[in-house]
């Protein structure tokens, strides 16, 4: 493969996006588990409780100020380096990343500073809504960025207008309620929450491990293990949800992940290890567990999962139909108004096969003479590389099961053990810190990479998404993104480390002495919210 | 979707027109006190505490104020798709640094005093001065290109090309009307910013504001009125030419377009436009005098009008373009030409609607909750939790 402007741009898009990755999953989860941990503490008026909320909440600010700077990149992104994309379905695309900022962006980062400088402003009744509001402001951020990407992988309620030659939207409600979308919300979020219980488990068993923070340790491991032990479970089941959406709307990337090269009678087997070869069509080593794919891919017995061949067989009849719509669109847009009837009709027939004739613009700029040679090798681009996403795709899945695992334990221990851990245990916690960072990478690797050649499934490809830059352009961003982008994150390890390192700012006595200070100037204040305070 | 039939497209266009100008105006009328602050902090406050007293006026804030330029940019995503698809593209490298001074603002707000190395703090607080002084400058920079016409086409696809080679198209956007465009926009939000210190500090960092803040508000307004002679005798303006239909398809290849005539004509066309212009000069000159009187709401009011009408004067006279194209006038963005479709246009109004108005709300109530002085005193009270 020839490394061009295309090639680049999505090097950058991908380095940017996996950058800005690593911060966006404990945002979700960590929002939520301080959202919890101030609940009780209002609820119970414990001492503990605000100093874990403020310990947690302050790594939370740490993380969450990269989230955001990285994130506006991805905004500019797509009109920067994906210009033809974003005039192309930005009419259908923009929408939800817009109501995502209406909506979501808002909420948190307004309510993100009074959380940290709200405390003494604030009762403790408005200052946990302040917290919650960031949280929910959070989460919904992902749902709408996921309706936008859920619209990519599966594009429901928008059809194509050759007068602007663009995808317009017609069903709003398609694309809200994509279920591809949902379930990939649901899916990212949950990812989120395990993401942050077992930071905060890791974090809290090096505490024990040093015999530091013992009260704040185990009850933040009680929390992280009660809600990742129901975020782990969720996100495997939702990642179930996704392979059974996959089945009706990108099969080709189903297959991918599975190495099926071919199509087998139903019930399929499944694949769970073994050497794919793209060129040869077969792989090699491999273990299958039969059955247990169509039981998934299709939750029945006798559906039948179409392989990686039959699809490109299917590819190609697209694109012969694509063609026929590519030769009826030049004409509709020179004679605009003026087209016959005909041909209006024809484009309207073989118009959702429109992007495979466009899959031949890397071959020819006349698509619609394209030769026998160039319709099959447009036809094999529709697979993408097997072997990355199989693998990928395998040790994500490992990993989730590893997490339930983990999870289960330490609730377990936590309920029934009277919060004793063994020391062994709470190594393998510490060891476990980077496993959901690499669990979500490897995540959305599988979900973008197995996406290609489309960056709109069957509607754009990539190859024709980029903008009209040269290399040098991008090349110098590229190495700018990088540089800058590493002193980022050696700067936010090095200060997460010396927070944790450092610990709570405040032990519990001064904890409280602060709280009984603070309730004196509130009830000064005329507020009715601050009551008694309960001994620890 | 029957009920985006109740506005006509038109009109939706045109709503869109105003609704993006809101945001963006939005956008400088709080974040651009942000920048300003970033930029005056070398200059008006010398010690650890002074400029942790300028930095922590805008500490709970500037997150919020952030995601008026977020959505701006989302907006113009989902109203212009074109427009943002050109712009972004074509100003490749202006946009990333624009970028890379917003990654590096957060992190400076957040990472600053977290640490006690003075190096380290003064390191951030440069990069709090560049996260602040760099986008001011290349916001001015953009109006200026794009109020100049940009060179650009569109093929028969729609795909925008943007002409020259990467470094002609980076350094011809730095030609000298677009940087005194720069200078003014810079002016303007040093003196917004001024007059944000006014309110929310005291002291020695808020006499210095003051002083630097009075010269950038005469700056700005001089400034604006030369660069309205230097575009009403230097340049010529754009026109729309030949039939049109304004509730057509978005095509920008479906309409005639030529340079000629003047952006000013404008005012001889739509005579009450003229409100905007002397609000933005009215508002910078009596900025200028509430600085020096020492009026802290006036001034912050007036800094606030005296952006709204130099903001909004751009769009009015440039109605209905968008982006002219200078080497292909056809492919010039406008109005009815640019936009998204009529049902998006609608469900994006509805969103707007529903949330700009609790937005709006709920922004109100942070700033009424931190209303008060930061002083050197709840610097010194707070060091650990401040910025």
């Amino acid at each position: 493969m020839e490394f061009g402007i295309v090639e680049l741009s999505r090097l950058q898009f991908a380095t940017t996006a996996m950058f800005h990755f690593l911060f966006v999953p404990l945002t979700i989860g960590l929002s939520i588990i301080v959202a919890c941990m101030e609940t009780v503490y209002v609820m119970t008026n414990r001492p503990i409780w605000r100093q874990m909320t403020k310990f947690w909440g302050a790594l939370f600010g740490i993380n969450f100020a990269i989230g955001v700077a990285t994130g506006i990149t991805m905004e500019f992104q797509f009109g920067m380096n994906w210009s033809y994309y974003s005039q192309y379905v930005g009419d259908v695309f923009g929408a939800p990343l817009a109501i995502e900022g209406l909506m979501a962006f808002f909420l948190e980062a307004t309510f993100v500073g009074l959380f940290f400088f709200g405390w003494d402003k604030l009762s403790r009744v408005q200052h946990l809504v302040v917290t919650w509001l960031v949280a929910i402001g959070s989460n919904m951020s992902a749902l709408w960025i996921l309706i936008a990407n859920g619209w990519m992988q599966d594009p429901v309620g928008a059809e194509f207008n050759p007068m602007t030659m663009r995808m317009e939207m017609t069903d709003f409600w398609a694309v809200l309620f994509n279920e591809v979308a949902q379930a990939k919300f649901v899916h990212t979020v949950s990812a989120g929450y395990v993401t942050a219980s077992v930071f905060v488990l890791g974090v809290s068993a090096w505490y024990l491990l040093r015999d530091r923070h013992v009260e704040l340790a185990r009850r933040s491991i009680a929390v992280a293990a009660a809600f990742g032990l129901a975020s782990a479970f969720s996100v495997v089941l939702l990642g179930d949800e996704s392979g059974y959406n996959a089945t009706h709307s990108q099969k080709m990337k189903l297959a991918a992940i599975e190495a099926m090269w071919h199509t087998e009678p139903a019930p399929a087997a499944i694949t769970a290890f073994g050497f794919p070869d793209q060129e040869a069509r077969e792989t090699h080593y491999a273990i299958h567990i039969p059955y247990v794919m169509g039981l998934i891919g299709t939750r029945s017995l006798n559906t039948e999962i179409p392989g990686i061949s039959e699809l490109v067989e299917q590819a190609e009849a697209r694109v012969r139909s694509g063609m026929i719509a590519y030769e009826a669109l030049l004409t509709l847009r020179a004679e605009r108004e003026a087209t016959p009837q005909v041909v209006k009709d024809t484009f309207e027939l073989h118009s959702a096969d429109l992007g495979f004739a466009l899959l031949l613009r890397k071959y020819t700029d006349t698509p619609h003479l394209a030769t026998e040679e160039q319709i099959k090798m447009a036809a094999n681009d529709t697979v993408p590389t097997v072997w990355p996403l199989f693998w990928a795709f395998r040790i994500m899945a490992g990993l989730g099961i590893l997490f339930i695992g983990t999870m289960l334990y330490f609730f377990y221990r936590a309920s029934f053990k009277r919060m004793q851990f063994p020391r062994p245990a709470l190594h393998m916690a510490v060891w476990m810190i980077p496993a959901p960072w690499i669990a979500a990478e490897m995540g959305w690797f599988v979900a973008e990479f197995g996406r290609q050649p489309w960056t709109v499934d069957g509607v754009l490809p990539t190859a024709m998404s980029v903008s009209a830059l040269s290399m040098t352009e991008v090349a110098i961003t590229l190495a700018g993104f990088v540089i800058f982008y590493s002193v980022l994150f050696v700067v936010e390890m090095s200060l997460m480390l010396k927070y944790i390192r450092k610990g709570p700012y405040l032990e519990v006595a001064e904890t409280e002495a602060w709280m009984k200070r603070h309730e004196v100037r509130l009830m000064g204040r005329k507020n009715a919210d601050a009551i008694a305070m309960p001994a620890e | 979707m029957i009920l985006n039939e109740l506005l006509s497209y038109e009109t939706l266009r045109v709503i869109w027109w105003v609704l993006v100008g809101v945001l963006l105006i939005g956008f400088a009328l709080t974040d651009g006190f942000d920048m300003g602050v970033g930029a005056l902090l070398p200059f008006v406050a010398k010690t650890d505490t002074e400029r942790r007293v300028a930095i922590n006026t805008i500490g709970p804030v500037w997150e919020g104020n952030q995601v008026w330029f977020i959505l701006g940019g989302g907006a113009i995503f989902a109203a212009w798709p074109p427009l943002y698809a050109v712009s972004f593209s074509g100003f490749y490298l202006a946009m990333w640094l624009v970028l890379a001074a917003l990654i590096v603002r957060p992190v400076a707000f957040k990472y600053r005093s977290k640490r006690d190395s003075a190096r380290w703090r003064n390191g951030w607080d440069w990069a709090l001065f560049a996260g602040g002084a760099v986008p001011a400058t290349i916001f001015g920079v953009a109006v200026g290109n794009v109020m100049q016409g940009v060179p650009f086409h569109f093929t028969d696809d729609l795909h925008a090309i943007y002409e020259g080679v990467w470094y002609v198209k980076f350094f011809s956007l730095l030609n000298p009307f677009a940087l005194c465009a720069g200078l003014v926009s810079l002016a303007m939000l040093v003196m917004h910013g001024a007059a944000w210190l006014t309110l929310k500090a005291d002291g020695a960092v808020q006499a210095r504001a003051r002083r630097i803040g009075a010269i950038a508000a005469l700056a700005a307004v001089g400034g604006y009125i030369g660069l309205g002679l230097w575009l009403a005798y230097g340049f010529d303006g754009y026109k729309i030419v030949g039939d049109y239909v304004t509730d057509g398809p978005s095509n920008p290849l479906h309409f005639e377009v030529v340079k000629g005539g003047s952006w000013m004509e404008a005012y001889a066309l739509r005579p009450w436009i003229a409100v905007a212009p002397v609000m933005g000069i009215v508002g910078g000159l009596l900025a200028f005098l509430g600085l020096r009187a020492g009026r802290e709401v006036t001034t912050l009011l007036a800094s606030k009008m005296a952006i709204f009408g130099m903001i909004a004067s751009i769009g009015l006279t440039m109605f209905p373009f968008i982006l002219p194209s200078s080497s292909d006038p056809r492919s010039s963005l406008t109005v009815w030409s640019a936009s998204s479709s009529h049902l998006t246009l609608f469900i994006m109004l509805v969103s707007t609607a529903i949330f700009l108005p609790l937005i709006l709300l709920y922004t109100a109530w942070v700033y009424k909750v931190l209303w008060g002085k930061v002083s050197e005193k709840d610097i010194a009270e707070n060091a650990h939790s401040l910025y």
